[in-house]
């Protein structure tokens, strides 16, 4: 398409407006991960730039290396032209950078006058915390940027989400930054408070700081935004003015990826269904889901962070209560009330964190695998250890797993096997539906083609699989079909043939086509 | 693991043997088998105590009330045989074990049910459950005569040449060594210890093992306040006041980690063992008691800088030939 070569030139940059901040080249690697690839940015004073981009575009890191918290590992950053080493926050904040982030990092249990001057607060001639001065500051600042109905003196944990944001803004403006970094700073709030930021973002605007506006929500950034950029896998893919850029250009540049991953051919046709949901709801986390899974398919469910996937995945497994709705296994009405009951009647979660949430540390392998089986594997209340050993030989061995004794301690496993482990344990609690959450997150890719595998053996099997995923490639690559969220409801359900990754997104993001 | 702790055990059985040993060239009958098996009696009640706090502080958890909770049964079952002197004693045990049982539950109720810490749940019952004691006994004592001879006399008995009280420790000790390694409940104790949050997804419900944990430590705590009656003939509002420490550092010499899901029944009794030797063996080599204390403190902090240093991180093992060589 001749539209994307276009857009992805720059456009030319008016010739008077000299950028406050730039990045050069820079590049950002962690072990096996390339989070950052020679990047560039620029951002203006009294213009808010807005970076776009897919989870696990970069935006983060990006976003750390700006404030002092990593260093790149090659390319520079300029400050008035001038380029500096951010070594730590500190040097980011002498700067004049700062960032006010999705969940704020303010210290609750300090008044906001105390959050507004941490660090900064003005000495009385002995050397003491002149409360005074600081309280009268707190006031003018927050007079100042229309935020007076906030006291200096107020705790700031008795204070909503959005006043928090104002009291991080009155910070930033206290320490006289002029650069502003807001990272996903309306995920938690409501509309009105959505509507009272975007009128602080423009005041700060027009006090001439330089403004990153980082988002998911298409309607916020054309609202609020000036400039964009887009970010893709760790490299800057576009930018330029976003007045005349339509929606699609830019969702296009966000998706636009060479296929470099090559999944399991399945010659998949599901069967009856397995497990059907309907009406599933929570007071504050999700509304009104449904959905059906069938015997041998793999169900994708895609959305942006926060959208609600895991929440709901947690209601099917028990973890979470729900507020109304049905569940159905197997044509039996279940309501499971904890894990026990959800294990009990087939379905099983594998989390998204194996760490955290799989593998128990300091255990035998074997012992991991029959944690959730002990029922099956003792007698009148005594374990078997037989019976557990001969469990985890059973499954292990079907999935090839490399240890030199089931006695060994987990972790001295590596990653791969850890995970075969976590699997292994599921396997053997004979389930029929199988929630695997981000299951590749993290992983090299070897590994991600060998859980793939896995997945489509799994299926091969009669099992049914609901996979969460925010990866575009995986979803489109493994699932049959695929639920897309969208603010805790389901915005669409979509079969996978002829399924485009701009079509997922729009729907993801809640844009017309 | 389990060699670690294998390992773990067996320098504390060494540390014990050179104790012994040291004691031994300025006391020569310390080291009869006669003595050692008296220390051993001296200690049981000790390392049954020791037994419950360790299934609490495997949770991630710590009981302090166990003390209190030994005083205020102790006081009831001697309320009753005061009042009641036909009361039959096994009958007797049972109501100090039920006894023990429901403070332990309420501690545990609290914990699982309100969601408050531990430590504060427990500071606060520790405090409650003394001051319960005066309450029923209105501050007074009840003394070795107003108590029926079988209530006193039945673990001073001896059964195949050991005292019963001695008994009563072995049977504790086998039945949490099998608790701990052949149920269900003491496989999720560890399991919620290391990682809760795995544990959860394993469909363990890691409140209610928590409850179950402090059930248990009530339910010991009910039946050493028995055998401490018994033993030192005398109820009183200040029996036992402060021993929650001993109880806690007898775990903490034991190996069992205060961060919850390492530990083991051996690691327990033999740290109790530990400290109940320093007791039993510095008076009669005429050291002060306040070096008894200074000991017994330099112990812990050994044994805990031992302890960190074994389950220091040994990193990864991402090496083919390392991961073979581990097993």
């Amino acid at each position: 398409m001749n539209a994307t070569a276009d857009i992805i030139k720059p456009h030319a940059v008016l010739p008077d407006a000299q950028p406050l901040l730039t990045l050069k080249g820079v590049t950002k690697t962690f072990p096996g991960v390339r989070a950052l690839h020679n990047v560039s940015l620029s951002l203006y004073p009294g213009q808010v730039t807005a970076l776009i981009g897919e989870n696990g575009a970069g935006k983060s890191t990006l976003v750390k290396t700006m404030t002092g918290i990593y260093q790149p590992d090659g390319g520079e950053i300029a400050v008035d032209g001038k380029v500096v080493a951010l070594n730590g926050a500190h040097d980011a904040f002498a700067q004049g950078i700062t960032a006010i982030h999705q969940e704020t990092v303010l210290f609750d249990d300090l008044s906001v006058a105390e959050n507004i001057f941490l660090g900064h607060a003005p000495r009385t001639g002995l050397g003491l915390i002149d409360w005074r001065t600081m309280r009268a500051k707190s006031r003018a600042v927050l007079n100042g940027m229309g935020a007076g109905h906030i006291g200096p003196d107020d705790r700031l944990k008795d204070l909503g989400i959005a006043n928090k944001h104002l009291v991080a803004v009155a910070r930033a403006l206290s320490i006289d930054a002029r650069i502003v970094i807001l990272d996903e700073p309306t995920a938690a709030l409501s509309a009105k408070e959505i509507e009272d930021l975007m009128m602080l973002i423009e005041h700060l605007r027009a006090e001439g700081k330089a403004i990153l506006f980082i988002s998911h929500k298409f309607d916020e950034i054309y609202r609020i935004a000036d400039r964009y950029t887009v970010f893709r896998d760790g490299e800057m893919v576009g930018e330029g003015m976003l007045a005349g850029t339509p929606q699609n250009d830019i969702v296009r540049m966000m998706v636009g990826r060479a296929v470099d991953q090559i999944f399991p051919v399945r010659d998949s046709q599901p069967g009856d269904v397995v497990l059907s949901v309907k009406g599933l709801s929570h007071p504050t986390e999700f509304d009104d889901i449904s959905f059906d899974l069938r015997k041998g398919e793999i169900l994708g469910f895609y959305g942006l962070v926060g959208a609600g996937r895991s929440e709901v995945m947690q209601a099917i497994f028990g973890t979470t209560q729900t507020s109304a709705g049905t569940m159905t296994l197997d044509g039996k009405a279940v309501a499971p009330k904890s894990a026990a009951e959800a294990i009990e009647s087939g379905v099983v979660y594998v989390p998204e964190e194996r760490g955290k949430q799989g593998v128990i540390i300091g255990m035998p392998i074997f012992k991991n695998v029959s944690l959730p089986s002990l029922r099956k594997t003792s007698k009148n209340g005594v374990l078997q250890l037989a019976e557990e050993f001969s469990l985890a030989r059973q499954y292990t061995q079907r999935l090839d797993l490399r240890a030199a004794s089931l006695s060994q301690d987990v972790g001295t496993l590596s990653g791969g096997n850890q995970q075969k482990v976590v699997i292994a344990k599921w396997l053997a609690t004979s389930p029929k539906v199988i929630i695997l959450d981000e299951p590749t997150k993290g992983i090299d890719i070897g590994s991600k083609a060998a859980v793939h595998g896995f997945m489509a053996e799994l299926v091969a099997q009669g099992l049914s699989v609901i996979m969460v995923s925010s990866e575009l490639p995986e979803i489109m690559g493994m699932s049959d079909r695929v639920v897309v969220m969208r603010e805790g409801r389901v915005a669409a359900v979509l079969d996978n043939k002829d399924l485009s990754a701009e079509t997922l997104v729009r729907t993801a993001a809640g844009i017309a086509a | 693991m389990n060699a670690l702790l294998k390992n773990r055990e067996i320098w504390l059985v060494g540390a014990i043997a050179v104790l012994i040993a040291v004691i031994a060239t300025r006391f020569p009958g310390f080291a009869a088998p006669r003595n050692l098996s008296t220390v051993f009696n001296d200690t049981s009640i000790l390392m049954i105590l020791a037994l419950g706090q360790m299934v609490v502080i495997l949770t991630r958890s710590i009981d302090l009330s166990m003390a209190s909770n030994l005083a205020f049964t102790g006081m009831v079952v001697a309320m009753i045989n005061a009042a009641y002197p036909g009361f039959p004693i096994p009958l007797l045990i049972l109501v100090a074990i039920g006894v023990g049982l429901i403070l332990g539950a309420i501690n545990g109720f609290l914990v699982w049910r309100i969601g408050i810490p531990p430590i504060v749940v427990t500071l606060g019952t520790l405090t409650i459950y003394r001051g319960a004691t005066f309450v029923i006994s209105g501050g007074a004592w009840v003394n070795a005569d107003k108590m029926s001879p079988d209530f006193i006399g039945l673990q001073r008995m001896q059964l195949l040449g050991l005292p019963v009280l001695s008994w009563f420790a072995i049977a504790t000790i086998v039945l949490f060594f099998v608790m701990m390694t052949r149920t269900a409940l003491g496989r999720s104790l560890y399991a919620i210890g290391v990682n809760p949050t795995a544990s959860v997804y394993a469909g363990i419900d890691v409140g209610r093992t928590k409850f179950f944990a402090f059930c248990i430590s009530g339910a010991i705590a009910g039946l050493a306040g028995y055998l401490w009656i018994s033993r030192y003939v005398i109820a009183s509002v200040e029996v036992a006041n402060g021993y929650e420490l001993n109880i806690i550092a007898a775990c903490v010499i034991g190996g069992i980690s205060i961060a919850g899901g390492i530990g083991s029944v051996g690691g327990a009794v033999l740290g109790a063992l530990f400290l109940g030797i320093i007791s039993s063996a510095l008076p009669v080599v005429n050291i002060s008691p306040f070096w008894q204390m200074a000991i017994s403190g330099t112990a812990i902090l050994l044994a805990v800088v031992l302890n960190a240093r074994g389950e220091r991180k040994q990193g990864r093992i991402i090496l083919k030939k390392a991961e073979a060589a581990a097993a």
